[in-house]
């Protein structure tokens, strides 16, 4: 393959493919705080997800709740075709339909934080690369001949895998970037509509949208066990001093 | 029995034994008084067995013990009960922390020799219990209907088939209701993991402490307190389980409380050991997981089981492994009790034994790569060892005199 100067690959995290299942995965820092990160995740799962993937066990009259979007908003942004505020979020596709398109059929994305983890569904929305023999022109270095086609190509432009040089370190007497030759690493072709940084921003955004969904109650539940250990904390006082004047008179 | 005829204590004693009961086993139960951090552990099992009982009855008012509705019920009770998502956690992170204690306690047993004569009904009841326990425990991780509970079971179940003459098939069959884990299966699970083993534990566990309180509880130091009493007959280091212990209990039970709400609250799926993510993924019986590992618990049984190359060998193995606990009381043949009189022989084993105890249950949750097998196989030998040469080395060793009082304590 021909050798291409990756321009931005400080920005594209270098794969080494040297196992099917050792594939490198970025970390994906979760932040379930910040209701901004969730809105735009949530709206980027309505936009290119939900055609094809459901949230069944989850509700929107919830989500618009947690995420502080008001019922309005989310009756024309993020609820499609006749569904009732309070009902599931599932989708209008058949089953049997998708697993004749895709070969599969999309799985469910409740909980698909939980099941694949953060930092795995983080480096898969931004792992597609260019493939011609496969059905829908691409493939996946994390998932391998995944039926999924690059839903967001157009936002990250043309991803191909190919030798490319890659940022492995800093010389540290010049403070300039050290970059070594590598085979298989996946690296940009031509960019979309957004940057390498913009898209990478989008996809966190998502993933930490469907980790907010994976399990809507986690920021509420660390919140309550603080409360619940600060009780406790204090209940062990006089029961340690119950204890103790019981026991005074034990030889 | 009740001196006092004209109130309505005295009228319910003379129809059912309340006071004395209540003097039997609490007010004037004597228990030696130099209870230590082992100690804590009986009461905080019966603690997790009343958690269990509890969420679990509320659980089962959203759960739908089905192959269609389970996994989603599940959800439903995460995410559209009130409180549903505590209740259930309570639940799953009970179970672990059940698990703990009765580990701890068993623990305690092993070094204190609470199993020796004349407390071997209770050692053996307390086993009862751990089996139904571990009985429990599966069927109730089968129930969510995630990828593990099915696969899990499956493996599980399937060991029943190496049974020779035709019968193991038939048993396998049997057990699971169907050609292979089904619906049927988990309507079964239910039933049983809902009514039958609750009721078998809480009755198990009545008959433990009421053969408990027949002889007497035992203490670090195994010395039998009833040896010397007082002019009223009361041991001289023996002091009223109530008011003293429950106070003392009381402690035990907020601090274990601070660690177990630790984990429930901000580590819940205890980093895939206790919640296994492959488990939020509904049962699909087309999809086998690459890496199908049980819950932390079973570790140790499960890696004994993978240690041998033989499956029906691996087997009987496993159930070797847990059958041994059974006879402990008979392998010990030591004159002193507790390992602080015992040779140095008994006292390093007894801790080799807890470390290769510990290195088996996480081995059962990794992968059998090379250096997992080799450890698996030490340490499998290790936990054998202890108990299958018991019966020598503490007859052969020399102990330590056992002094007439207990010692440290309070």
């Amino acid at each position: 393959m021909k050798k291409v100067f990756a321009l931005i690959a400080a920005f594209i995290p270098a794969f080494a493919l040297a196992s099917e299942s050792g594939v490198h995965l970025d970390k994906h820092l979760t932040d379930l705080t910040d209701t901004a990160s969730l809105q735009r995740g949530a709206q980027t799962f309505a936009n290119y997800c939900m055609g094809c993937h459901s949230l069944e066990h989850a509700r929107f009259n919830r989500v618009a709740r947690d995420l502080g979007i008001p019922e309005e908003q989310m009756k024309e942004n993020l609820i499609f075709a006749d569904k009732q505020f309070g009902e599931l979020m599932t989708i209008g596709m058949h089953k049997e339909d998708s697993k004749r398109w895709f070969g599969a059929t999309p799985p469910d994305l409740t909980l698909v934080a939980r099941v694949r983890r953060p930092d795995w569904v983080y480096t898969y929305m931004r792992s597609f690369y260019e493939d011609p023999n496969r059905p829908w022109g691409v493939n996946n270095a994390v998932f391998k001949d995944v039926g999924m086609p690059h839903v967001l190509a157009g936002l990250q432009g043309r991803q191909v895998k190919g030798t490319a040089q890659v940022a492995v370190g800093f010389d540290t007497l010049t403070g300039q970037e050290i970059t070594e030759e590598h085979e298989g690493v996946l690296y940009l072709a031509e960019e979309g509509t957004l940057s390498a940084e913009e898209y990478d921003k989008v996809v966190y955004d998502l993933v930490n949208f469907l980790v907010y969904m994976a399990e809507p109650i986690a920021v509420e539940r660390e919140r309550i066990g603080w409360w619940v250990l600060l009780f406790l904390a204090i209940f062990f006082v006089p029961v340690y001093m119950l204890n103790k004047e019981y026991w005074r008179d034990v030889k | 029995m009740s001196k006092q005829q004209n109130t309505l204590m005295g009228w319910i004693d003379d129809r059912l034994p309340v006071t004395q009961t209540y003097e039997k086993h609490m007010s004037k139960y004597y228990a030696p008084k130099n209870f230590n951090f082992w100690y804590f552990f009986g009461v905080l099992s019966m603690m997790m067995l009343a958690n269990q009982i509890l969420t679990g009855v509320w659980l089962t008012m959203n759960f739908i013990p089905s192959a269609e509705g389970a996994f989603a019920s599940v959800e439903y009770i995460m995410r559209d009960v009130e409180w549903g998502w505590l209740i259930r956690y309570l639940h799953s992170t009970g179970a672990t922390f059940f698990f703990i204690a009765v580990y701890l306690h068993m623990m305690r047993a092993i070094l204190y020799g609470s199993y020796q004569k004349p407390r071997e009904l209770i050692w053996i009841f307390g086993m009862l219990i751990y089996l139904a326990l571990m009985a429990e425990a599966f069927m109730g991780y089968v129930l969510p209907w995630g990828q593990m509970s099915y696969w899990g079971a499956q493996v599980i179940i399937s060991l029943f088939s190496v049974i020779p003459f035709g019968i193991g098939d038939a048993l396998t069959e049997w057990i699971r209701g169907d050609f292979l884990i089904s619906g049927a299966t988990l309507n079964r699970f239910f039933a049983l993991h809902v009514v039958a083993v609750p009721l078998v534990i809480v009755m198990l566990v009545v008959l433990h402490l009421l053969a408990l309180h027949e002889v007497g509880s035992n203490n670090p130091d195994g010395v039998d307190i009833k040896k010397l009493k007082d002019e009223n007959g009361k041991p001289l280091d023996g002091i009223p389980f109530h008011p003293y212990y429950t106070v003392h209990d009381l402690v035990g039970i907020v601090v274990f409380l601070m660690i177990f709400c630790t984990v429930l609250f901000f580590f819940p799926e205890g980093n895939g050991f206790m919640l296994e993510y492959a488990n939020f993924e509904p049962a699909n019986g087309l999809k086998t997981p690459a890496h199908i590992a049980p819950v932390w618990y079973f570790g140790a049984f499960y890696a004994i089981l993978r240690a041998v190359p033989d499956k029906l060998l691996g087997v009987i193995a496993m159930a070797a492994a847990i059958a041994v606990l059974f006879v402990l009381p008979w392998l010990d043949r030591s004159p002193v009790k507790s390992w602080r009189y015992k040779g140095w022989i008994s006292k390093v084993f007894i801790v080799v034994f807890a470390v290769a105890f510990v290195e088996l249950t996480w081995l059962g949750t990794q992968p059998a790569n090379d250096l997992n097998t080799f450890l698996a196989r030490f340490c499998s030998v290790i936990y054998f060892g202890f108990f299958l040469l018991m019966p020598f080395y503490t007859r052969m060793e020399k102990t330590k005199p056992v002094p007439e009082r207990v010692t440290g304590g309070h």
